[in-house]
């Protein structure tokens, strides 16, 4: 079945976590978002109660799903891997996918999807090339795992991970203009634009990138 | 179990028979002038749609809601029932304080047509003829069905429901108002039904019209005339069905291969088992209640359901352009209407962009689920409710929804 299962509860929203607030200064006011792998709703929540969005989501886990329904969100039951296709081209202004991309079967095709059926594309994901887990590897030859990774190699939903330069070279590969870019660190604070790439790399713990065609 | 007294049996009847022409609801007439156009290509007229509502409808009609109910439903949703004096069959849903809130909304439930609670149907008085329509009743459909509570909605002055729910043909006829009626269906919820009718299903329909047709007290569908009753046949279709509406873990917690009053088998075609004696139950007590041409009619218009086959085979173009805001719900027991036919549907409305939502409910209850005490159902219903209320400046105790 489908790679999330292994993922033990829904998404719970931190209000605070700084990816979400990121995503949520670059959607556009009174537009219509999509946001898959949308947890408990939180992030929906933040984008319809502040940013007057027209917001839908897609959660895999059921009980994710009903939890938000019963807020009043409208959210299905479904999984980026499988449902995207179903969506016309353009269906949304903005399509959010947020620390999930590393859990799809097929991360290319996704993005794919998501370029596709959104204007703009906003993907959030933890950075595998940063330097805890290059030492990790390195020194004790173990996966690494992080606070922000926590699972064992065996039990991690987190099937395709990548570095900041990997994404990168998928959305070059694809063609996706890449508008805006930001990497955080482990406390949260974005990494200077003035920090060399290599550098941004190693020292960011996730980034979020937002992408159009 | 032992056959109901004849005495009983016929008072019972009465009581059926006395709710055809007179219900114990609102009704409305509608007369030789305004025929209902049909599907098959006729008029019905004249007609009559009987109702209840519960609740008010507020200054600027807006905070109507149509319930839609299922075949062998009937309008009476929430208060004891005219023939059986049990309690209505969404009392968990709806009334005070309940998910479907009628402190707060104005709630509709119609009698279907082809129905036998008092409107038009098999059993109503043919103007033809000195006798009721019986074989002679047209063939109707959903659509038909939805046109007869659309014209009921006009006499209300109703131009727009604020929401339309209903579960297994009552959410055929949710599919359908939403489909036809794009501008009149603020929000819509679909449980555990199907775009169309399975094979299956259609199959399972065969079984129980067949049981009724060959009994002999059917004379042809001019029992009526003939002062007799398909009794057994229609028992029988009760009880086929009934199988469907549950699952097989259902039965077997309820009832397992426990003995009915006796301790071991008989050797013989007695009840030996409790589920044997629990559907001839439901058969028995099922023909005290219901039309057996009704249920011919009602079945049929479920198997002629078909709603991508009115939009070029194609689903999502019966929902094109919708601004309705849809919560399907579904079973995970339902084998007579699965998930998967309810997630067809989402991905209908999500090819044309629409606003959806999907819950599939974890329930070992079957397709009967619908009708029980399921709190995530009721949760669902509530929170789609309120926000849909919310989103249409409907402001209510629960408004709001968060």
């Amino acid at each position: 079945m489908n790679v999330h299962a292994a993922s033990p509860a829904v998404r719970k929203t931190d209000p605070s976590r700084i990816d979400l607030l990121l995503i949520a200064e670059m959607v556009t006011r009174g537009s219509r978002v999509l946001d898959i792998g949308c947890g408990d709703g939180g992030l929906l929540r933040i984008l319809s109660d502040k940013h007057d969005v027209d917001g839908r989501g897609i959660e895999l886990s059921q009980q994710g799903v009903n939890a938000c329904v019963a807020q009043g969100l409208s959210v299905i039951q479904g999984d980026a891997d499988r449902d995207l296709i179903y969506y016309p081209d353009d269906a949304f202004d903005f399509v959010i996918l947020s620390q999930t991309i590393q859990a799809t079967r097929k991360p290319k095709e996704v993005l794919e999807q998501l370029l596709r059926i959104g204007r703009h594309v906003i993907v959030s994901f933890p950075n595998f090339g940063h330097w805890r887990m290059r030492t990790q590897l390195l020194f004790k030859g173990t996966m690494p795992r992080t606070s922000n990774l926590p699972d064992s190699w065996y039990e991690t939903p987190n099937i395709h991970l990548c570095s900041i330069k990997d994404f990168a070279a998928l959305c070059a590969e694809l063609g996706a203009k890449v508008e805006r870019a930001e990497v955080l660190n482990a406390y949260g604070y974005r990494l200077g634009f003035t920090m060399p790439f290599f550098a941004q790399n190693l020292f960011g713990e996730q980034a979020v990138f937002l992408l159009s065609r | 179990m032992s056959e109901t007294p004849k005495a009983e049996a016929f008072s019972e009847n009465s009581l059926r028979l006395a709710e055809i022409s007179n219900p114990s609801s609102e009704i409305v007439h509608f007369p030789a002038d305004q025929p209902l156009q049909l599907d098959c290509g006729g008029t019905l007229a004249p007609f009559s749609i009987a109702y209840k509502t519960y609740g008010t409808l507020n200054a600027d009609k807006s905070n109507a809601v149509l319930i839609c109910h299922a075949l062998t439903g009937d309008q009476h949703v929430a208060n004891e029932h005219p023939i059986t004096g049990k309690p209505g069959w969404w009392t968990t849903m709806v009334g005070p304080g309940k998910p479907v809130d009628t402190d707060k909304y104005f709630v509709i439930c119609t009698n279907v047509l082809g129905g036998c609670m008092g409107s038009t149907g098999p059993s109503s008085p043919n103007p033809d003829t000195d006798g009721v329509y019986g074989p002679d009743f047209p063939v109707i459909t959903i659509g038909d069905m939805v046109r007869a509570q659309a014209r009921l909605m006009d006499h209300l002055g109703i131009a727009q429901l604020l929401c339309v729910i209903g579960g297994s043909m009552g959410g055929m006829q949710t599919l359908e108002w939403a489909a036809k009626y794009k501008d009149r269906v603020f929000s819509a919820i679909p449980i555990a039904c199907a775009a169309r009718h399975s094979s299956q299903n259609i199959a399972f329909h065969e079984v129980g019209r067949q049981a009724v047709m060959a009994d002999p007290d059917w004379c042809q569908g001019r029992y009526d005339d003939e002062k007799k009753l398909p009794r057994k046949g229609l028992a029988v279709a009760r009880m086929a069905a009934h199988i469907t509406y549950l699952s097989d873990q259902a039965l077997y917690r309820k009832f397992g291969r426990n003995l009915q009053d006796r301790d071991a088998v008989t050797f013989g075609f007695d009840a030996d088992f409790q589920v044997e004696s629990y559907l001839r139950h439901q058969g028995v007590s099922f023909v005290d209640r219901f039309d057996a041409n009704s249920y011919l009619y009602i079945t049929r218009a479920m198997d002629y359901f078909d709603l991508a086959a009115d939009h070029d085979g194609v689903l999502a173009n019966a929902f094109t352009g919708t601004k309705t805001r849809f919560c399907l719900i579904s079973f995970t027991s339902d084998w007579l209407f699965p998930t998967e036919e309810s997630r067809e549907i989402v991905h209908a409305l999500n090819a044309v962009a629409a606003n959806v939502s999907f819950v599939e409910i974890e329930t070992d209850k079957g397709h009967d689920a619908f009708l029980l005490h399921e709190p995530e159902l009721f949760d669902t219903v509530s929170g789609f409710l309120n926000a849909a209320a919310a989103k249409r400046g409907i402001v209510g105790d629960n408004a709001g929804g968060r």
